[in-house]
């Protein structure tokens, strides 16, 4: 017997080229946002700003008056809210007709936070921390949410990653690979790359990604890397795949993994198609609930967008084309052309779910448990 | 819901980070039985952004798979009628991450260890533990909270009537850091205060401004006294009213349910202390999950729980990797094995969660994984579950800083029972695989029974038993604990094929003896329901429970994989020779008869796959 559809299986990473991207740029505090509904706005452009509160560092009053606690608000020399200096006294005590005389002073410059009797305590915030958030990708303003939060829109390419490091950047495209399992090389890095999204093919040496940061590339999209040439790049072993908040000198999006594994023709061709043009780049990954992508955004104000893809990410059928994305076939691209109901026996003795599948390039069917199949969006 | 008693039909989900399991439990001829179980991936993330997703699609391979009709309009059919919908729906959730919690006490190893506990007893993930002697400095406390994000964060500190000062000052702190919740940007962010009676008025005050406050009793009322429940309690009704809110889905999975939605490891933990209280037993458990992998002991009827945040067989692999090290995780394998191809391949489950092993090269490299992860977690466990610190001796808080350790409850020799869940144990396609695993990791001593959830349902029937006790022992018993059999394991070490131990074992009316050389694995055949005296006699330097050199007399139960004799010594030391290390790993399997041929295996890890292609 065999169901018609299935549901729920790994959805594909999405490439393509007529996306409707929006992007929420939010403050992590209120403050000012700086442009209005219906403002074209580049890249790199300040849309909104704010100031966070500066770090607390306390004040053991009472241990450096050697009085109560109780005591401390009455000797107290700034009140709550008020500004003081590094090294300003802020409370003072004096005993025996001033014959002893302590003092306490601010550690840094800010604000007296609290002043406490219980404790002693004496907290001080430093200055407020400045917070610049630009547009990201060159786009319109389309929401204004109060005095933290800016949507901005636009239509054109979009390729998500499956993992990257790095935060957002922004410049021009351009092509280092001629074929989408080239070896991406440190010899191909030039100045001309300054300012660039470099766009690789296969695997991504440590050399290569040294070589961008150095020469001041905005980011390397590529398909693969070695894991011990990541660590070596980020300077410690990935844990788990929560990226985005690494200072790198320059992003990396991996569209494929790790490995010897080449850039989906799909991908690669769709932005060597678009060399030269002014893109976007976030490198920043969460692979666990709220997952987030890394992706490489390519503005083309003036495209349609297809809505059925933006809905697309359904369920298996006979006849979808998805890709393998585990040994032995990892990488492959294939047709599915059953989904048997019951549970079959795999190498490994488990019995699970599989589909069939036609693989496109030798034209064999083979079984493969369902959680290995990524669906291809069309 | 039906009456308890009138309970017909159940169903019953656990949304874990990776997958979405449903178990369908039907009442037959009076008796609770598993009728068919059903997986999907969790939707918690784009494009669908709704657990319940996850939820209906899981459900909906239970339909295909039993026939009976239990989704109509995208909701559960409630209750049974003409054959369709079930009486009750239940579930519990560790999607989403879990319920993260961030622990404030005094001093590390006191009030804050106590409030650990009752985190990690309610659920929870601890993502950090301050204290006064933690050796940070304030400003780097403050930056530790506003960058972690907790759900909630539990304050301790101070027995009643004690240490009130450095209380306030701790809670201070928290109000300073004014941290922002994970979920919900607009909720204030739930602060539990659980330390001495005499600090709650002067921390109302400190926090009243800057979160959402709840009092309960102090979890360390004396030193000699920890009272865990009302925290627990609390942490876990916290995680329902904000966490599972604000989480995607879910306020419309709790309008489903029959009863709250778990945590999933509180279910787990009240399913192991069921277990331990019924038959006595001083019992490990062991869930190991995709991001974190969680044990759980009861020891002496004291039951701990912990839980490794970032250890865990996919979302956390690659930590485990950055933990244990390549080469330990090599060292299980019976290959020479490539190096750059196993990191290559850990790290590309970590970015690929759901898949799983096709070719006996991977499913080998994930099971050696598996130990170190189970090993890492457990060596995590044996440091919190201890006896209370700070009980020995009258000392007052400035004695405890770097007062030397407690002693573990963790008792190998006095271990009765290991049950192992999670996928990577209940789906091992030879339950052999999972006995040895555990084995390799926790290293029982003497004598210790095993066992695995069948098809990993301990977090469904924990949740049920709130509803239906009955139903969920019942299943819990005749489906879900697989015993695979019993260990006996003499601690010592000795000469590679000295004389270790002989066992003598008279199952029914037959005999059988056997003396296992030091170094060996062997394997008797014990069958499921089956029970038989055995003697144990270990040679001098050995102990099987007794005391060195002193014969052991057990009655042991069979399982579904036998009788191990595990004459490797404890501790576990693997040969440091890369080639004897190969060659004794594929003498244990072919003991216990463990995978099915490690040529195949070798080729598979080795052989060249099908050359990748750009598409």
């Amino acid at each position: 017997m065999t169901a018609a559809t299935t549901h729920g299986y790994t959805p594909g990473l999405r490439v393509t080229e007529r996306a409707l991207i929006r992007r929420v740029r939010r403050l992590p505090l209120p403050g000012h946002v700086h442009v209005q509904v219906g403002h074209e706005v580049t890249a790199e452009q300040l849309v909104a700003s704010t100031e966070l509160p500066g770090n607390v560092v306390n004040v053991n009053v009472a241990h450096e008056l050697s009085i109560t606690p109780e005591d401390v608000p009455a000797l107290m020399l700034e009140g709550e809210g008020e500004p003081v200096e590094a090294r300003q006294i802020i409370a003072e005590s004096r005993a025996f007709w001033g014959l002893f005389h302590s003092i306490a002073r601010a550690p840094i410059t800010g604000t007296v936070e609290t002043i406490s009797d219980v404790t002693g305590q004496v907290l001080v915030r430093g200055r407020p921390i400045s917070v610049e958030i630009d547009a990201y990708i060159d786009a319109t303003v389309v929401v204004v949410q109060g005095d933290e939060t800016v949507v901005v829109e636009t239509r054109g390419a979009l390729a998500q990653g499956i993992l990257g490091v790095g935060g957002e950047a922004h410049g021009r495209l351009k092509m280092l690979c001629s074929e989408p399992d080239e070896l991406c090389q440190a010899e191909l890095i030039e100045d001309a790359c300054r300012d660039c999204i470099l766009v690789g093919g296969g695997r991504v040496t440590l050399e290569t990604l040294q070589a961008a940061a150095e020469v001041g590339a905005a980011g390397v999209v590529t398909g693969a890397i070695d894991d011990t040439d990541l660590d070596e790049f980020l300077g410690a072993p990935l844990g788990v795949a929560i990226t985005g908040q690494e200072n790198l000198g320059t992003s990396l999006v991996l569209t494929e993994g790790f490995g010897d594994t080449p850039m989906r023709r799909r991908t690669f061709e769709l932005l060597a198609e678009r060399d030269g043009r002014r893109a976007s780049v976030n490198g920043a990954t969460q692979i666990r609930a709220g997952v987030i992508r890394p992706e490489v955004i390519v503005p083309e104000p003036g495209a349609t967008w297809d809505a059925a893809e933006e809905q697309a990410g359904g369920g298996l059928a006979v006849g979808s084309p998805v890709r393998l994305i585990r040994r032995p076939h990892f990488g492959l691209p294939a047709e599915i052309t059953e989904l048997p109901e019951r549970l079959e026996a795999i190498p490994t003795e488990a019995e699970v779910r599989v589909a069939r599948v036609r693989l496109e390039d030798t034209g064999e069917v083979v079984a493969v448990p369902r959680a290995n199949l990524e669906i291809i969006v069309q | 819901m039906a009456d308890e008693q009138a309970l017909r039909s159940i169903l019953a989900t656990d949304c874990g980070s990776t997958t979405t399991k449903a178990i369908l439990i039907e009442a037959v001829d009076g008796e609770y039985r598993l009728r068919v179980r059903g997986e999907a991936p969790t939707t918690v993330e784009a494009p669908h952004e709704d657990v319940t997703a996850g939820v209906l699609n899981a459900v909906r391979e239970v339909e295909e798979l039993s026939g009976r009709a239990l989704i109509r309009d995208g909701t559960i059919i409630r209750p049974q009628q003409d054959g369709e919908g079930v009486d009750a729906y239940v579930s519990t959730s560790s999607a989403g991450g879990g319920l993260q919690v961030m622990v404030v006490g005094l001093v590390r190893s006191m009030t804050a260890e106590s409030a650990q506990r009752a985190a990690l007893g309610a659920g929870a993930i601890v993502m950090d533990v301050l204290a006064l002697d933690d050796g940070r400095r304030d400003y780097e406390r403050i930056e530790r909270m506003r960058e972690l994000r907790p759900d909630l964060i539990l304050i301790s500190g101070g027995v009643d009537g004690g240490e009130t000062r450095k209380v306030v000052e701790m809670a201070e702190l928290v109000a300073a850091a004014n941290p922002q919740a994970r979920l919900g940007e607009k909720y204030e962010l739930p602060v539990i205060f659980a330390g001495n009676v005499d600090a709650r008025e002067p921390v109302r005050a400190a926090l009243e401004r800057s979160a959402a406050l709840t009092v309960v009793d102090n979890l360390r009322p004396t030193m000699e006294q920890e009272r865990l429940g009302p925290a627990r309690g609390e942490i876990q009704e916290l995680f329902l009213q904000h966490v599972m809110a604000q989480a995607p889905g879910y306020p419309k999975l709790m309008g489903w349910t029959d009863a709250d939605i778990m945590p999933t490891p509180a279910a787990v933990g009240s399913l192991i202390e069921t277990i331990a209280r019924r038959d006595g037993l001083n019992v490990v458990g062991v869930d190991i999950g995709g991001a974190t992998t969680d044990v759980f002991s009861v020891f002496g009827g004291t039951f701990n729980r912990t839980v490794s945040a970032n250890l865990g067989m996919s979302y956390s692999i690659s930590n485990v990797l950055a933990e244990a090290g390549l080469e330990n995780i090599l060292r299980w394998l019976a290959i020479r094995p490539d190096p750059r191809r196993l990191g290559n391949d850990i790290r590309n489950k970590m970015i690929r969660p759901t898949t799983i092993p096709q070719t006996l090269g991977d499913l080998a490299a994930e099971h050696a994984a598996a130990r170190e992860a189970l090993r890492l977690a457990f060596e995590q466990h044996r440091l919190l579950a201890t006896e209370l610190k700070g009980v020995q001796r009258q000392r007052d808080i400035a004695d405890a800083f770097g007062a030397a350790g407690a002693q573990s409850l963790v008792d190998m020799m006095a271990l009765d029972l290991i049950v192992g869940s999670g996928g990577v144990l209940s789906h091992a396609p030879r339950r052999t695989q999972a006995a040895l695993m555990m084995i390799d990791a926790f290293e029982p001593e003497g004598v210790t029974r095993l066992a695995v959830d069948s098809i990993f349902m301990m977090p469904q029937l924990g949740v049920l038993a709130t509803i239906s006790e009955e139903a969920a022992t019942q299943v819990f018993y005749r489906d879900c604990l697989i015993p695979l059999g019993t260990c006996i394991a003499p601690a010592g070490r000795g000469r590679p094929g000295s004389r270790c131990v002989r066992v003598a074992m008279r199952p029914g009316g037959g005999a059988v003896e056997m003396a296992v050389p030091f170094g060996e694995m062997r394997l008797l055949p014990l069958a499921e329901g089956e029970t038989a005296r055995v003697t144990i006699e270990p040679t001098r330097g050995f102990d099987a429970g007794a005391g060195r050199g002193r014969t052991v007399t057990a009655d042991v139960q069979g399982g579904v994989v036998g009788l191990i004799i595990d004459a490797r010594g404890r501790p576990l030391r693997l040969p440091d020779d890369a080639a004897e290390r190969i060659e004794a790993i594929r003498r244990w399997h072919r003991a216990l008869d463990a995978y099915p041929d490690d040529a195949e295996a070798d080729e598979a890890l080795h052989g060249d796959g099908p050359e990748v292609v750009a598409t």
